[in-house]
C-alpha cells in the first residue's frame, strides 16, 4: 500500500473530474475525518486515515482490500473507475440523468436507453458528457456490466446511448 | 401446400441419442405383456374408473380379504383404494398387475423365524403400500415381472382385476404354506408395495375405517436377521420400524420384548436411522448421544428440509419497511423474521430470483441465515470500536457489524481462504461498507500481526453438522478424526482470538465464539479449554432464546458458566444449527503454569488467573497494568511467606463468614490447600490493591458493612442454590463486607480459617470491580439468579454477573 504518485493522482483526478467537476476537494476533506487515496496492487482505495493506519500493519501480500475501491490503473496507466465508486461520485455529480421506471430495468441489464426512457436531465448537458444515471427515486444506477456506472450521453438523431467510459 | 407433418408422431430414426430413447414403459412392456384386460382398453375418466371399480368390487369380494385385519388405513386411503382398483383397468396400469402377481409370489417365499414378524412385515407392506398408493397412481416405470405372472394370469378369473387375482393367489399361498418372511425386500420397494396395497385398500373400504393401532406388537428381528439387510431395504418398512422402536423405547419396561436388551433395540434403531436418512454410523452415533430419541428423529427430519430463506436489511442504505415494500412490489412473499431481529426478513416464496433484484444489486439487503445474525447481535459492536472478524467469508457477519457501527470505527475482516475473500470484497463493496480492511492471514497469526482489538468475532471453521440441510455430504464424510481436527484448529484460533482482544478496552473486551456445528467436541469443549487457558470468563450472550450450552456431556464436565452459551437447532428453532458463546477478557496477561511453584501452580492455574487478574482489572481505571503485573509477580514469588500475613482482617465480617462457611459444598469439597494457595496470592493482590481503593469505596464500606452482614445471613438461608447463584449472590455482598477491613489496612496477622478468607477475597475482587460502579450496592436479597442479584444499571450488572461466573472458576 502506498500513496499515489503525482502522475497517478493527476490521471485519476482528471477522470473523476469528468463527473464531479471541481468538487474533488469534498471527497478528501469530509466532516467525519480526512480521507485519502492509497494504491495497492494497482487499485486505488479510498479510505479514511484511521483505517489506513490499521491497514498499515498488514503486510502487502496479505492485504486484500481497504475501505472502498475506487478503480484501478491499467497496465498502460490509464485509470478505470469502478462501480464501487458510484456512492461517492453520485452526490457530487454535476450532470445527472434520470430515467423512467420502465427503462430502468433495461438499463440495469445492459441495454441502451432510448430518449423515450429519459425522465429528466440536467440542463446544459453537452454531448459526450460524463453523467451519473439515476432512477426516478434518486438512486444512482449502474448497468449490469459494472463498468457502465457512468455514461456518456450521445445524442444521435433520436436515440440517447449510454456508453461506458 | 406443403406436406402436413404431425410433429407429435414423428419417430426419431438414426444413430443419434434421441433415437435411442425409450418410448416409455407401456410401449416397451407391450411387447411382453399379454393382451390388456378385456374390460377396457380405452382410458376412462376418473369417475368412470371409480364406477368400474365399484362394479368390480361387488363381483370380487372374496379375494380381497387379507389376513391383516389391523392394517392401518389412513383417512385418505378409502378413495385411494378405490382408485387403485380402478386404475388397474387402464391400459397404462396393466403392468401393475404383474407386480401384484409377482408380489404375491414373493411374499410367502422368504424365510423367517417368526410368524408374527412376518405378519407385522406384511402389515407394514400393506400399510406402506397404502401410503404410497395414492402417490403411485401415475407410476410410470414398472418392473418387468411379466414372465412370471403370465402363467398365473391365465389361470385367473377374467373378471377380477389383476391386482385382485394376485391378492387371491397370495392368500392361497399364505394359507397353504407356513409363511416364512424375510427381512429382505427386493429392490424398488415403492413399486412393489404399491400394487399390493390395492387389494388391502379395497378390503378396508369394505370394512370401513380402522384405527391405526398395531395389535401385533412390534418384534425386533433376531440378531441374525439384522445382518441380512444388506440389499436395498424397504424404506417404508424401515421407517415403520423406526417409529415402532422409538415407541417401544419410550416405554421400555412395558413394551419390551422378553429377552431382548435395550442395546439391541438401540442398535437396530441406529442402523435403521442410518439407512433411512443416509447417515454414516459415526455421525449418527454422535447424534444419538446428543439428542433424546424423539428429538433425534425430529432433528433428522429437519435436516432433510432446507431452512427458510432469510435476508437482512442493510440499514446503511435502506430501512426494513422500505425494503419489504420494494420487494413485495417485485413479487416476493416475505415477513419480518421475528421480534428478536429488527432487520431480518424471511422469504416464503418469490417470483423473481431473490439474489438478483435491483435492490440486491444496490446493496439494500444481504442473504443471510437467521442463525448467522445471532453472533453479531451477541457481540454488539459499538461505534468507533476496533473489531476483528477472524473468519469473515462470505462477509455477512462483517457487514452486519459494520451496519451496527454505522460505518464508524474499523473492522479488520480476515479469512484464510483466498477465493472466499473475493466474495467478502464484493459483498462489502456492494453493501456500502467503508470501514473495513480485508486481509488474508491464517487466524492463528493474529495477535502478532495486529492486536489490541476491542471486540473479536470468531466464527470458527467447523464440521458443519448444524447445516446438514445445506450440505448433505456432511452426513457421511465426517469422521472422528475430522471432528478432532476441527476442534484442535478451533482451540488454536480461539486462543489467538483471545490474545487479540484488549481486556483494558473501555467499551469492549468481548469475544464471541460461534460455530455452525452441534458437536460438543467443537463447542463446549473448546470453550472450556479456553476458560482454563486464558483470563476470560463467559458472559450471557444477550440472546434470550435458544437452548443453553451443556455443562456436562457424557464423561466430560465443563465449567458451569457454559450455561450462558447458546445452542440452536434446526428442529426447534427452524434455523441452522449453531453455537454461540460470549467471552469477556478481564486481563491481558496470559496465565503461565509456573514450574517453581508447582504445587500452587497447577491448582491455582485456574484460580490464580481469575483471582489475580481480577485485581488487576479492577485497578485498571486507577492505575496502569504494569502495576498489576507487578502484583502478580509478587504474588507468585511471595506466596509462602505471605501466607501468614494474609489472614484476612475480617473481624467485622466474621459473623458473615461463619455463615459463609456453610457455603455450598462445591467450595468445601475442593482441596483446602488449593484454596489456601489461591487465597494467599489473592489476598496479596488485594492488599496491594487496596491501597489504590478510592476514597469513595472507603466511605461506602462502613455503611454497607452491617447491612452486608445481614444480607449475608439472608443469602445463606437458602442453603444451596446452584453454585452460580450463591456465589454470585455472595460475591457482590461479600465485596462490600470486606471493603471496610481492606480499607483500614488491617494488620494481616489475624489467623482465619482458610475458607473464610477465600470467600472475602473473592468478593473483594468484585469490590474492585464495583469501584467502577458509581452506585454502591445495597444488600443483596437472596435471589435465584445472579442477574437479579445486582441492582446497579445493566451495564454494570453485567460485570457483576460475569464476576459471578468468574467466581465459579475458583470453585
Amino acid at each position: 500500500m502506498r500513496p499515489l504518485t503525482e502522475e497517478e493522482t493527476r490521471v485519476m483526478f482528471e477522470k473523476i473530474a469528468k463527473y464531479i467537476g471541481e468538487n474533488l476537494q469534498l471527497l478528501v476533506d469530509r466532516p467525519d475525518g480526512t480521507y485519502c487515496f492509497r494504491l495497492h496492487n494497482d487499485r486505488v482505495y479510498y479510505v479514511s486515515e484511521k483505517i489506513m493506519k490499521l491497514a498499515a500493519n498488514i503486510s502487502g501480500d496479505k492485504l486484500v482490500s481497504l475501505g472502498t475501491c475506487f478503480g484501478k490503473f491499467t497496465k498502460t496507466h490509464k485509470f478505470r473507475l469502478h462501480v464501487t465508486a458510484l456512492d461517492y461520485l453520485a452526490p457530487y455529480a454535476k450532470y445527472k440523468v434520470w430515467i423512467k421506471p420502465g427503462a430502468e430495468q433495461s438499463f440495469l441489464y445492459g441495454n441502451h436507453v432510448l430518449k423515450s426512457g429519459l425522465g429528466r436531465i440536467t440542463e446544459n448537458t453537452s454531448q459526450y458528457q460524463g453523467v451519473v444515471v439515476y432512477s426516478m427515486a434518486d438512486i444512482p444506477l449502474v448497468s449490469r456490466d459494472g463498468s457502465y456506472y457512468r455514461t456518456q450521453v450521445l445524442f444521435y438523431s433520436r436515440r440517447i446511448c449510454f456508453q461506458s467510459g | 401446400m406443403g406436406r402436413k407433418l404431425d410433429p407429435t408422431k414423428k419417430e426419431k430414426r438414426g444413430p443419434g441419442r434421441k433415437a435411442r430413447k425409450q418410448k416409455g414403459a407401456e410401449t416397451e412392456l407391450a411387447r411382453f405383456l399379454p393382451a390388456v384386460s378385456d374390460e377396457n382398453s380405452k382410458r376412462l375418466s376418473s369417475r368412470a374408473r371409480k364406477r368400474a371399480a365399484k362394479r368390480r368390487l361387488g363381483s370380487a369380494e372374496v379375494p380381497k380379504t387379507n389376513k391383516s385385519p389391523e392394517a392401518k388405513p389412513l383417512p385418505g386411503k378409502l378413495p385411494k383404494g378405490i382408485f387403485a382398483g380402478a386404475v388397474q383397468t387402464t391400459g397404462k396400469k396393466g403392468p401393475q398387475s404383474l407386480f401384484n402377481a409377482a408380489q404375491g409370489k414373493k411374499c410367502p417365499a422368504p424365510s423367517s423365524d417368526e410368524e408374527e414378524e412376518e405378519e407385522d412385515s406384511e402389515e407394514d407392506d400393506v400399510v406402506n403400500q397404502g401410503d404410497l398408493w395414492g402417490s403411485e397412481d401415475d407410476a410410470d416405470m414398472v418392473d418387468d415381472y411379466g414372465a412370471d405372472s403370465n402363467s398365473e394370469d391365465e389361470e385367473e378369473d377374467e373378471e377380477l382385476l389383476p391386482i385382485e387375482r394376485a391378492a387371491r393367489k397370495q392368500k392361497v399361498r399364505e394359507a397353504a404354506a407356513g409363511v416364512q418372511w424375510s427381512e429382505e425386500e427386493t429392490e424398488d420397494e415403492e413399486e412393489e408395495v404399491t400394487p399390493e396395497s390395492g387389494p388391502s385398500k379395497e378390503e378396508e373400504a369394505d370394512g370401513g375405517l380402522q384405527i391405526n393401532v398395531d395389535e401385533e406388537p412390534f418384534v425386533l428381528p433376531p440378531a441374525g436377521e439384522m445382518e441380512q439387510d444388506a440389499q436395498a431395504p424397504d424404506l417404508q418398512r424401515v421407517h415403520k420400524r423406526i417409529q415402532d422402536i422409538v415407541g417401544i423405547l419410550r416405554d421400555f419396561g412395558a413394551q419390551r420384548e422378553e429377552g431382548r436388551s435395550r442395546s439391541e433395540y438401540l442398535n437396530r434403531l441406529k442402523k435403521d436411522l442410518a439407512t433411512y436418512y443416509s447417515y454414516g454410523d459415526f455421525l449418527l452415533g454422535k447424534l444419538m448421544d446428543l439428542f433424546p430419541l424423539s428429538e433425534l428423529v425430529e432433528f433428522l427430519e429437519a435436516n432433510e428440509v432446507p431452512r427458510p430463506v432469510t435476508l437482512r436489511t442493510n440499514t446503511l442504505k435502506t430501512r426494513r419497511r422500505d425494503l419489504a415494500q420494494a420487494l413485495i412490489n417485485r413479487g416476493v412473499n416475505l415477513d419480518p423474521l421475528g421480534k428478536w431481529s429488527k432487520t431480518g426478513l424471511v422469504v416464503y416464496d418469490s417470483s423473481v430470483p431473490i439474489g438478483a433484484t435491483p435492490e440486491y444489486l444496490a446493496g439494500h439487503y444481504m442473504l443471510q441465515g437467521a442463525s448467522s445474525m445471532l453472533p453479531v447481535m451477541a457481540l454488539a459492536p459499538q461505534e468507533h470500536e476496533r473489531i476483528l472478524d477472524m473468519c469473515c467469508a462470505p462477509g455477512g457477519k462483517t457487514s452486519y457489524m459494520a451496519q451496527l457501527m454505522k460505518n464508524t470505527g474499523v473492522i479488520l475482516a480476515n479469512d484464510a481462504n483466498a477465493e472466499r475473500l473475493k466474495s467478502v470484497v464484493g459483498n462489502l463493496h456492494r453493501l456500502g461498507v467503508t470501514n473495513t480492511v480485508i486481509s488474508h492471514y491464517d487466524g492463528r497469526q493474529f495477535p502478532k500481526v495486529v492486536g489490541g482489538f476491542d471486540r473479536v468475532l470468531l466464527d470458527a471453521p467447523c464440521s458443519g453438522t448444524g447445516v446438514i440441510s445445506k450440505d448433505p455430504a456432511v452426513k457421511t464424510n465426517k469422521d472422528e478424526k475430522d471432528i478432532l481436527r476441527c476442534a484442535h484448529l478451533q482451540k488454536e484460533l480461539l486462543l489467538s482470538a483471545i490474545d487479540s482482544v484488549n481486556a483494558t478496552s473501555k467499551t469492549g473486551g468481548y469475544l464471541v465464539y460461534c460455530t455452525c456445528s452441534i458437536m460438543v467436541e467443537e463447542n463446549e469443549w473448546v470453550v472450556d479449554y479456553a476458560l482454563k487457558k486464558r483470563n476470560v470468563r463467559l458472559v450471557p450472550t444477550g440472546l434470550d432464546f435458544g437452548q443453553e450450552g451443556f455443562t456436562r456431556f457424557r464423561e466430560r464436565r465443563f465449567h458451569p458458566s457454559l450455561r450462558s452459551a447458546r445452542r440452536f437447532y434446526p428442529h426447534t428453532h427452524n434455523m441452522d444449527g449453531f453455537f454461540i458463546a460470549k467471552f469477556k477478557k478481564f486481563s491481558n496477561s496470559i496465565p503461565q503454569s509456573e514450574t517453581g511453584n508447582s504445587e500452587t501452580a497447577t491448582p491455582t492455574n485456574v484460580d490464580l488467573p481469575q483471582v489475580i487478574p481480577k485485581s488487576e482489572n479492577s485497578s485498571q481505571p486507577a492505575k496502569k497494568a504494569k502495576g498489576a503485573a507487578k502484583t502478580k509477580q509478587q504474588l507468585q514469588k511471595q506466596q509462602r511467606p505471605k501466607k501468614a500475613s494474609f489472614q484476612k482482617p475480617n473481624g467485622t465480617s466474621k459473623g458473615a463468614d461463619s455463615e459463609l462457611s456453610t457455603v455450598p459444598s462445591v467450595r468445601k469439597t475442593q482441596a483446602s490447600s488449593r484454596f489456601q494457595d489461591s487465597s494467599q496470592p489473592a489476598g496479596k493482590a488485594e492488599g496491594i490493591r487496596e491501597s489504590k481503593v478510592t476514597g469513595k469505596l472507603k466511605q461506602r464500606s462502613p455503611k454497607l458493612q452491617s447491612s452486608k452482614k445481614v444480607a449475608f445471613l439472608k443469602q445463606n438461608a437458602p442453603p444451596k442454590g446452584t453454585d452460580t447463584e450463591t456465589l454470585a449472590v455472595l460475591s457482590p455482598s461479600k465485596t462490600q463486607a470486606t471493603l471496610k477491613p481492606k480499607d483500614h489496612h488491617h494488620p494481616l496477622g489475624r489467623a482465619k480459617g482458610v475458607e473464610k478468607q477465600q470467600l472475602p477475597e473473592q468478593p473483594f475482587k468484585k469490590a474492585a470491580f464495583q469501584k467502577q460502579n458509581d452506585t454502591p450496592k445495597g444488600p443483596q436479597p437472596p435471589t435465584v439468579s445472579p442477574i437479579s442479584s445486582s441492582r446497579p444499571p445493566p451495564a454494570k450488572r453485567k460485570k457483576s454477573q460475569s464476576r459471578g461466573n468468574g467466581q465459579l472458576l475458583l470453585s
